[in-house]
């Protein structure tokens, strides 16, 4: 009798090992995942500390002036590869037009001279490997990101963007006050670097 | 020239680091490029264009990187987005 019970109860514990022991496993591993997000998660300082390293990198690659203009205003101005920037000579292909480069937002397309918006173009560069559980590049990174391939490679990123009419992610008054802004900024700045202040007198606030 | 790759959360990252004028070290640069590359990276190196203009030139070889460099950085490709 007692040993027909010890059978039945190896042969039970053996029976609810292969039910319970997957799922212990299951959630063993969740638990892990879950400590290990956790401890990424808590880091204040990360995202903080990568728009450093971030802005860096830009401030390095990029003219002094629009170092500045990202620093004063936050955004940066591309002139268009097909076109001359003004005040450099002759233009032979069309009057000049620019971007407006704003970080994890589209880059907007617009005629200097007169302030037309022209174009949205919806473009990101997703790192699918999301080292840190995020896809998102920071904010200095996504700008230069979108400066190296207009400059390197106009055609391309204009080609893989999504093209948009003005208006569909940036709201056209918010971008027309930009515009003014950067005139402003420009201005000053041109009157600081012929008084000799520092170019730091530039700043215009965004309200 | 060093080889810098931009990481979510991170910054840049420093991947390599060589001598293009030692043939070792241009070999591993040019094995660590094509590695990027074939990752899907975009590469992109910022110069100093004509007027002391400054510009990226994108990079779809090893060869296409001036060899006077300092650095070319790693980007992950463009998407469009919105």
């Amino acid at each position: 009798m007692l040993l027909a019970l010890a059978a039945t109860a190896i042969v039970v514990l053996a029976l609810l090992w292969d039910v319970l022991a997957p799922r212990t496993a299951e959630a063993l591993a969740r638990r892990r995942a879950r400590r290990a997000t956790a401890a990424l998660d808590y880091d204040p300082g990360r995202e903080r500390r990568a728009e450093a390293r971030a802005r860096m990198l830009l401030r390095s690659c990029v003219e002094e002036e629009d170092w500045a203009m990202y620093r004063d205003l936050g955004f940066l101005r591309v002139w268009g590869g097909r076109s001359r920037r003004p005040g450099t000579g002759p233009d032979e292909d069309g009057s000049p037009y620019a971007y407006l480069i704003y970080p994890h937002k589209p880059i907007l397309a617009y005629l200097p001279q007169t302030g037309r918006l022209l174009n949205e173009y919806c473009v990101a560069f997703p790192d699918e490997t999301r080292p840190y559980g995020s896809e998102r590049l920071p904010d200095s990174d996504d700008v230069l990101a979108k400066w190296m391939a207009l400059t390197g490679d106009e055609q391309r990123l204009i080609e893989t963007a999504n093209l948009h009419l003005p208006g569909r992610q940036l709201d056209p008054r918010t971008v027309e006050r930009d515009l003014w802004r950067l005139r402003r900024w420009e201005r000053a700045r041109a009157r600081s670097i012929a008084s000799g202040e520092p170019a730091t007198a530039g700043r215009v606030p965004a309200s | 020239m060093r080889f810098l790759r931009m990481k979510p959360g991170h910054g840049e990252v420093l991947i390599a680091e060589g001598d293009v004028e030692m043939p070792q070290d241009e070999q591993r640069l040019i094995e660590e490029f094509r590695r990027q590359l074939e990752a899907g990276m975009w590469a992109a190196v910022p110069v100093t264009a004509g007027a002391g203009r400054r510009e990226a030139r994108m990079a779809r070889t090893f060869d296409d990187v001036p060899r006077d460099a300092e650095r070319v950085i790693f980007f992950p490709p463009a998407a469009g987005g919105c």
